[in-house]
C-alpha cells in the first residue's frame, strides 16, 4: 500500500472538506441572534441540484464538486508533464493554428455563427440578452482592453465613458431635460459620432491631469472620475432628469429616399447593428495594436522610462490609449440607451466598471479575441444563472460564481482565456530578470 | 559639443547641484565620477531632460535645452542608456532595436545589422525576451538599442553596475569602438580605474560640486582620485 500517497491526498481532502463547507454555509441564507447555527445547520440539510442532474445537501455538493476538481485537476497535470505524444499533438496543433489562412478560415467560421445566431436562439430573454447584455459587453470590453491591455492603465472607472455615450444620446435626441442641439427628434444615428467624440473628449479631459499619475494612484484617481460623473448623472436634475432618469429616446430608423426601416421593440435589428460595430472596432483596434501607436503603447506597459529615453511620449500616448478605449464605451453608450429607449443614473455603477474589468481579465489582458470571447462567456453565465437559477439561488451569488471562476483562472490561466502573444511568454521574462537583476 | 554652465538643481529645500559647470567636446570620452550622492545621476537626468534645473545653462551644439522634454531628446541626436538598463523584458533583442528606432523615420534595417556585428551576441539571441538575457547581454542590449536612434551624443549611466570583470572589460572595449564610429560618449561611472583609462577626460564630484577636473591620464595618478576613489592611501 503507497502509505505517502493517501497522507497526501486525505489532507487534501480535508481542505477541500472545510472550504466546500464555508462555500456551502457563505451561500445559504444568513443567520441571525436567535438561530447562529441556521448556515450551518441548512448546509447540511437544505437539499440543493447540481444542474438538475442530482439532489443532495448543499455541503455534499460542493464536496463533491471540490473532490471532482481536484481530482480533473491532479490528472490534467499528470496528463501535462513528460508526455511525448501530447506535446506533439499540442505542437501540431499550434502549428495549424498558425497558419494564415486557418486564421482568417477561423473569422469566417465565427462571423457566419454570429450572423446565424439569432436563427437558432428564438428565446425572447436570450434575443434580448445577447444585444444588451452581451454584444454591448463586448463593446465594452474591446475599450477597456485598450487602456488596461494595451497601454497598462488600470481604469476603474471606465463605465464613465459608457455614461457619457449614453447621456449624450438621450441629449442629441431630446429625452433630457437639457435642450438637444439640432432641435428634438433627432435619430439617433445621428447621435452617433457625437456620443463616440464626446466620450473621447471626457477620456482626453480625464486624462490629461490624471496620466501623469502612475499605478494605483491612477486607478484611485479613475474611480473617483467614474463616480462623479455617476453622482452628476443623479444630481443634476435640470440636465441630466436625475435619479428618474431620461425621458424616451427614439429607436434607431432610416429614411433614406424610398428606403424606410425603424428598429423596433425586436433585439434581432439591433443584433445585427451592433455586430457591424463590433466588427468595426476590432478592425480598428487590431490595426493600432499592429501600428506604431500599438508598438508604443506596449514600451510605456513595460518600462516607460526606457520609452521616453527612445523618444515616445508617454503623456500623448496614454491619453490617447484613453480616448480611444472611450470611444468603444461612447458607442456601447448608444446602443443602450437606444435599445432601452430609457436610462437611469443607477445603470452606471461602480459594480459595473468592475464587471467589464473581470471580463478583459478573465479573457486575457492585451488579447482581442480574448476579450470578445471572455465578455461572451461570462456574460452568458450571468445571463444563465438570472434566467435559469439553480435551487436556492439567490441574485448575490453570482458574485461567488464568477469570483470562484476568477480565482481557478488566476491559478491555472494567469494570462487569461486566451493570453496575448506578449504576456503568454511574459512569467518566464520577468523572473529570470529578477534573478539576473538581484 | 555639449556645455553646462552653472547649473542648479534643487529637490524641494534641498539642493542636488550646487551650479555645476562641464564641456564635452566632439569626439572625446569623458566620464564623471563621484561617490554614491554626489550628485552624478542628478547631473544624468538633468542632461536628458528628465530632472528640470532651476538655474543655469545646458547647451547642446549651441542651443539652450534646459527646457526639451525627454522623448525630444532623440531627435535632437543625444541618446541616454538609463541606470539599470531598463529594456524591455517582454520584446524580444530584435524588437527592443526596433524600438530604439522609434523616432527615426528613415530605414533603420542596416543598422540593425550593424549592432549585430558590433555585439555578435545579441545577433545568437536575436529571438529570445530580452527578460531572458544575462546582465552582460542586457547592458549590451540597452547600448545597442539607445544607438539605434544614430546619436551623435551617447550617454551611459553607470554601464559596470552589477557585471562580473571579464564582462565590464568587454564593455569599455565596446565604449571605445562607439568612439571610434565618430560618436561622443559621456559616462558616469563609480568604476573609476576602468573609467579613466578609457576616458580622455574627467571630472570628479563632491557633494554636488565639481571638485576638479583633468585629463584622464592625469587624474589615475592623482593623489585625491587614488586615495577616495581607487583604496589607496594618500
Amino acid at each position: 500500500m503507497n502509505l505517502p500517497f493517501i497522507k497526501k491526498f486525505s489532507t487534501k481532502a480535508l481542505i477541500i472538506l472545510i472550504s466546500s463547507e464555508l462555500a456551502a454555509v457563505v451561500t445559504g441564507p444568513p443567520g441571525n441572534g436567535d438561530t447562529p447555527w441556521v448556515g450551518f445547520h441548512d448546509s447540511i440539510t437544505q437539499k440543493a441540484s447540481f444542474f438538475g442532474l442530482f439532489v443532495t445537501g448543499r455541503w455534499a455538493l460542493f464536496y463533491a464538486i471540490g473532490i471532482i476538481s481536484y481530482l480533473a485537476v491532479h490528472f490534467f497535470k499528470k496528463l501535462n508533464s513528460n508526455n511525448s505524444a501530447m506535446d506533439s499533438l499540442r505542437s501540431q496543433y499550434s502549428s495549424v493554428a498558425k497558419n494564415k489562412y486557418f486564421k482568417l478560415a477561423a473569422v469566417l467560421v465565427i462571423g457566419v455563427l454570429a450572423i446565424l445566431l439569432p436563427t437558432v436562439i428564438t428565446d425572447p430573454f436570450w434575443r434580448e440578452a445577447m444585444v444588451s447584455q452581451i454584444a454591448v459587453f463586448v463593446l465594452l470590453a474591446l475599450g477597456l482592453n485598450v487602456v488596461v491591455g494595451f497601454a497598462g492603465l488600470l481604469d476603474l472607472g471606465f463605465v464613465a465613458f459608457y455614461a457619457v455615450g449614453a447621456y449624450a444620446t438621450a441629449w442629441c435626441t431630446g429625452a433630457l431635460p437639457m435642450p438637444p442641439i439640432f432641435g428634438s427628434h433627432v435619430n439617433p444615428f445621428f447621435a452617433i459620432p457625437i456620443a463616440i467624440i464626446l466620450a473621447m473628449v471626457a477620456g482626453v479631459i480625464l486624462g490629461i491631469p490624471t496620466l501623469r499619475l502612475r499605478g494605483d494612484y491612477l486607478a484611485i484617481v479613475t474611480l473617483g472620475f467614474g463616480e462623479i460623473i455617476t453622482l452628476f448623472a443623479n444630481n443634476l436634475t435640470g440636465i441630466t432628469g436625475g435619479a428618474q432618469g431620461t425621458k424616451q429616446v427614439p429607436h434607431f430608423s432610416l429614411h433614406i429616399g424610398p428606403l424606410k426601416y425603424i428598429w423596433g421593440l425586436d433585439p434581432v435589428p439591433y443584433y445585427y447593428l451592433v455586430i457591424g460595430f463590433v466588427i468595426l472596432f476590432i478592425f480598428i483596434f487590431y490595426s493600432l495594436e499592429h501600428s506604431r501607436v500599438g508598438r508604443a503603447w506596449t514600451a510605456i506597459r513595460e518600462d516607460e522610462v526606457a520609452a521616453e529615453s527612445l523618444g515616445i511620449n508617454p503623456l500623448k500616448y496614454k491619453v490617447m490609449a484613453f480616448a480611444i478605449g472611450a470611444a468603444s464605451a461612447g458607442f456601447a453608450g448608444v446602443m443602450t440607451a437606444a435599445q432601452s429607449n430609457f436610462l437611469t443614473p443607477a445603470t452606471f455603477t461602480l459594480a459595473l466598471s468592475i464587471n467589464i474589468l473581470v471580463l478583459v481579465i478573465f479573457g486575457g489582458m492585451g488579447s482581442i479575441f480574448g476579450v470578445v470571447f471572455g465578455a461572451i462567456v461570462i456574460q452568458t453565465i450571468t445571463m444563465y444563472l438570472i434566467h435559469t437559477p439553480p435551487a436556492g439561488y439567490q441574485p448575490p451569488d453570482l458574485y461567488i460564481y464568477i469570483g470562484a471562476l476568477l480565482v481557478i483562472m488566476m491559478i491555472f490561466r494567469p494570462g487569461g482565456l486566451f493570453p496575448a502573444r506578449r504576456r503568454q511568454r511574459a512569467d518566464v521574462a520577468t523572473s529570470s530578470l529578477e534573478n539576473s537583476n538581484g | 559639443m555639449l556645455e553646462v554652465k552653472n547649473a542648479v538643481v534643487r529637490y524641494g529645500a534641498i539642493t542636488a547641484l550646487h551650479g555645476i559647470s562641464l564641456e564635452v567636446n566632439k569626439g572625446e570620452i569623458v566620464t564623471l565620477l563621484g561617490a554614491n550622492g554626489a550628485g552624478k545621476s542628478t547631473t544624468l537626468r538633468m542632461l536628458s531632460g528628465l530632472q528640470a534645473a532651476q538655474e543655469g545653462q545646458i547647451l547642446f551644439e549651441g542651443v539652450d535645452i534646459a527646457n526639451t522634454k525627454p522623448h525630444n531628446f532623440t531627435a535632437l541626436g543625444i541618446s541616454h542608456v538609463p541606470e539599470g538598463r531598463r529594456i524591455f523584458p517582454q520584446m524580444t533583442v530584435e524588437e527592443n532595436l526596433d524600438m530604439g528606432a522609434y523616432s527615426r523615420k528613415d530605414s533603420y534595417v542596416d543598422d540593425i545589422e550593424k549592432m549585430f556585428i558590433m555585439f555578435p551576441i545579441l545577433k545568437d539571441r536575436r529571438k529570445q525576451l530580452g527578460g531572458n538575457l544575462s546582465g552582460g547581454e542586457q547592458q549590451m542590449l540597452a547600448i545597442a538599442r539607445a544607438l539605434m536612434s544614430r546619436p551623435r551624443l551617447l550617454l551611459l549611466d553607470e554601464p559596470s553596475m552589477g557585471l562580473a570583470p571579464m564582462i565590464i572589460e568587454s564593455i569599455f572595449q565596446i565604449i571605445g569602438d562607439i568612439r571610434e564610429t565618430g560618436t561622443t560618449v559621456f559616462l558616469v561611472e563609480q568604476n573609476a580605474s576602468q573609467a579613466l583609462r578609457l576616458a580622455d577626460r574627467g571630472y570628479v564630484m563632491e557633494n554636488g560640486r565639481i571638485a576638479f577636473s583633468d585629463k584622464a591620464s592625469n587624474l589615475l595618478n592623482d593623489p585625491r582620485v587614488r586615495a577616495v576613489y581607487l583604496g589607496e592611501s594618500a
